[in-house]
């Protein structure tokens, strides 16, 4: 499982990371969430959003082996393994590994499915 | 504080002093924010008779306790100040993302106050507050500066900027921000511009606290459900605010050469279907929504991209001045925002020049051999382009139709389309008496969101001159205004038919103050009474005949379309305004009465 993005349709509103940040901190807060949405403007004038493809490179850099996956197939930082070195942060293709001020362990998408229940536009997607 | 940042940023021009205050609690309790906190503030802090364009003017761009925040439309920001173009109050709305990243940034509003001695902007990162040279971005439109400032500081900020109409103080010069969304109305653009302000520049990575997270949580999810289900979703997703053109244009509501009849014979070229095929490339959104109206095109024939042109630019710089193209419009609606100019007031001011020139009360000489004909583009283009600059006749247009028919004479304040002296927008109100209401007695002038009546005058028949009519438009008036104080958009329950009474349970569990929607509706006529306070206490005679529609809609049928040969009379007008007084608890003379304003909490204020 996965999370998919048709960038197409993005509006760019941030809905989807206001859920993300809510679902995990109870904060609203849009810089505190595992997905990303970068403005083109004014031309070529559209919207790409990010998100984790669960492609493993994090649990691979990791050096101490604190990314196991979920019972959804997500891969998670396990903040009592995690020794902040940042490695995944750095390694993650799509950027969407995230640096929470006040928290060491770095956080990225766990498939909770929040982003896709809060999208009006249908960007979102969580499927195989 | 729940729901609010909690700080208010007070920055003064000349001086260069920035200050942090604390939001006042009961101000937030009594006055909610946005709007509310904006008129409070003008009430108390610009001194009475205050030149609109002078440093003793104050510009208030304040967000609402749920801006920021997750509930549906959750990005909007008012702006308030006293108004050069009328004189009297002054509260214009901007969506996009700046009051979500103010918010962010810890502060729940900006006073501005003062002038500059020299071109700066404001540059927020969280604590960090400068006021920054601006020399090289004066003279620059406002998306150019918009993109220059994003460059320089990093796509993360939020921007909001004026352009050389602000600069020029063209008496209705906009705010732009996000590439394409305005603070539009009254003038706000001008008064930044004496300010010698040229842009806010913001970024902010704070949380907003909300009081009771799980019951947030659960009425979060149930407002989106509610949008993501409801029936008018898909086609308001994909046409916007454009989605009622057609229908204006069908029941004689469009406005066509200066407001003269409510049809337009090139309409279907201006139509949202027409649009969303031909340029559309991109829905663009503000903050938290799942219903876009924004709309972001691209002209081939211009080679220019635009948001927009939205429902109420096409009507004005479309249908009001008779081009057929919307590309043309497009381009019309680019240099508007580009330049600085609010669409609505800009395309009147077109319309009743063109209007002027076809009756010989303006003559190729006065326009510099201009051929300023209804459905000349060109003349258009360049008409908005002399308006921005004050160059030629666009240096009297520029101060709106009030005042340059007042200087024309030979009879032009007959088309000289405005309440207040605020240019009406895009709703022909030959016969649509709530509407016409609605335009009559807005607290800013001849402005339509504060009670969107159209649809019900066709609904219940548009020439009905009744108690219900009136009772329709004062509703109407405490809801839609009580968005523009919580800091969200109203068209969610609008369009979408969302149950608005559900912004009764969500505030409560964002502020941790329990309150009914009937004692939300009482803030928001508390609010909308001290703006009328504030009227009588800025202009000068103010009273009845400042609620006065235009004389287009009372002397002049409508030449064609669907209201051919209608009207309403002035003595119809009349008694609306005698059932309006009466129902508000407001004297004959549109004055609140003592008891009215002690019923508000407003008796200190008589």
């Amino acid at each position: 499982m996965r999370l998919y993005a048709d960038s197409s349709r993005c509006s760019g509103c941030k809905a989807c990371l206001l859920a993300c940040a809510f679902s995990h901190f109870q904060e609203n807060n849009i810089r505190k969430a595992a997905l990303a949405i970068i403005p083109h403007f004014p031309s070529p004038g559209n919207y790409e959003v990010r998100v984790c493809t669960q492609c493993g490179e994090c649990a691979k850099v990791c050096p101490v082996d604190a990314i196991p996956q979920n019972e959804k197939g997500a891969y998670y930082i396990d903040p009592e393994l995690c020794i902040a070195c940042d490695a995944c942060v750095d390694a993650c293709p799509e950027g969407v590994i995230f640096k929470i001020p006040g928290r060491e362990a770095p956080f990225e998408c766990d498939l909770c499915g929040e982003c896709v229940n809060f999208c009006g536009m249908n960007v979102l997607s969580i499927a195989e | 504080m729940n729901g609010y940042a909690g700080t208010i940023l007070r920055v003064n021009l000349t001086t260069g002093e920035i200050r942090k205050e604390p939001y006042d609690p009961a101000v937030a309790r009594d006055f909610l924010g946005g709007r509310g906190l904006g008129i409070y503030t003008l009430w108390h802090e610009v001194p009475a008779g205050t030149d609109p364009l002078s440093p003793q003017n104050k510009l208030i761009a304040s967000t609402g306790p749920l801006s920021g925040l997750l509930v549906p439309g959750a990005g909007k920001m008012d702006w308030t100040c006293k108004s050069p173009l009328t004189g009297g109050y002054a509260s214009a709305s901007v969506g996009g993302h700046l009051t979500a990243e103010l918010k962010y940034a810890g502060y729940d509003a900006v006073i501005l106050e003062g002038a500059s001695p020299r071109p700066v902007y404001l540059y927020i990162d969280d604590d960090r507050v400068e006021l920054r040279d601006a020399s090289d971005l004066w003279g620059r439109g406002s998306l150019t500066t918009e993109e220059t400032l994003k460059k320089r500081l990093g796509e993360d900020f939020q921007i909001a900027s004026i352009g050389p109409g602000g600069e020029n103080l063209v008496k209705y010069a906009c705010i732009t921000h996000d590439y394409g969304r305005q603070a539009g109305r009254g003038g706000v653009g001008a008064v930044m511009g004496a300010k010698r302000l040229k842009a806010i520049a913001v970024r902010g990575h704070k949380t907003i606290p909300v009081a009771d997270p799980a019951r947030f949580w659960e009425l979060a999810h149930a407002m989106f459900r509610a949008c993501k289900e409801a029936e008018g979703l898909p086609a308001w997703q994909r046409y916007g605010t454009t989605i009622v053109t057609s229908w204006c244009d069908e029941v004689g509501a469009l406005p066509t050469r200066n407001f003269q009849q409510g049809s337009f014979e090139h309409g279907p070229n201006l139509y949202g279907q027409v649009m969303r095929e031909k340029i559309v490339i991109t829905d663009k959104g503000c903050f938290a929504c799942p219903s876009p109206c924004g709309k972001y095109s691209h002209s081939r024939k211009h080679g220019i991209r635009v948001e927009g042109p939205e429902y109420e630019t096409i009507a004005l710089l479309g249908s009001n001045v008779a081009l057929a193209d919307i590309e043309d419009v497009a381009y019309a609606n680019y240099l508007c925002d580009e330049l600085g100019i609010d669409s609505i007031s800009a395309g009147n001011a077109i319309a009743f020049a063109m209007e002027c020139f076809e009756r010989g009360v303006l003559t190729p000489r006065d326009t510099d051999g201009l051929d300023l004909r209804f459905g000349n583009a060109e003349a258009t283009f360049a008409m908005i382009e002399r308006i921005a600059r004050r160059e030629g006749l666009g240096d009297l247009l520029a101060e709106g139709v009030k005042a340059a028919a007042g200087r024309l004479g030979q009879g032009s304040a007959e088309w000289a389309v405005h309440v207040k002296g605020m240019e009406q927008s895009g709703y022909e109100t030959h016969n649509a008496t709530a509407m016409l209401l609605a335009y009559m007695t807005a607290d800013v002038g001849a402005h339509h969101n504060r009670a969107w009546a159209i649809t019900y005058d066709l609904q219940v028949g548009r020439d009905q001159v009744t108690p219900e009519k009136v009772a329709r438009v004062i509703l109407l008036q405490h809801i839609r205004p009580l968005f523009d104080a919580l800091g969200s958009c109203r068209l969610q329950w609008v369009e979408l038919g969302i149950d608005v009474t559900q912004y009764a349970p969500m505030l409560a569990a964002i502020t941790g103050i329990e309150r009914s929607w009937e004692e939300l509706l009482k803030i928001s006529e508390r609010i909308w009474n001290l703006t009328r306070l504030y009227w009588f206490r800025e202009v000068p005679g103010f009273g009845r005949e400042w609620d006065y529609p235009a004389p287009r809609f009372t002397r002049h049928p409508a030449t064609g379309g669907p209201t051919q040969g209608q009207l309403t009379p002035m003595e119809a007008a009349q008694k609306l305004l005698d059932m309006y007084y009466e129902q508000r608890g407001w004297d004959a003379n549109g004055r609140p009465t003592a008891g009215k304003l002690a019923e508000l909490g407003l008796g200190g204020y008589a």
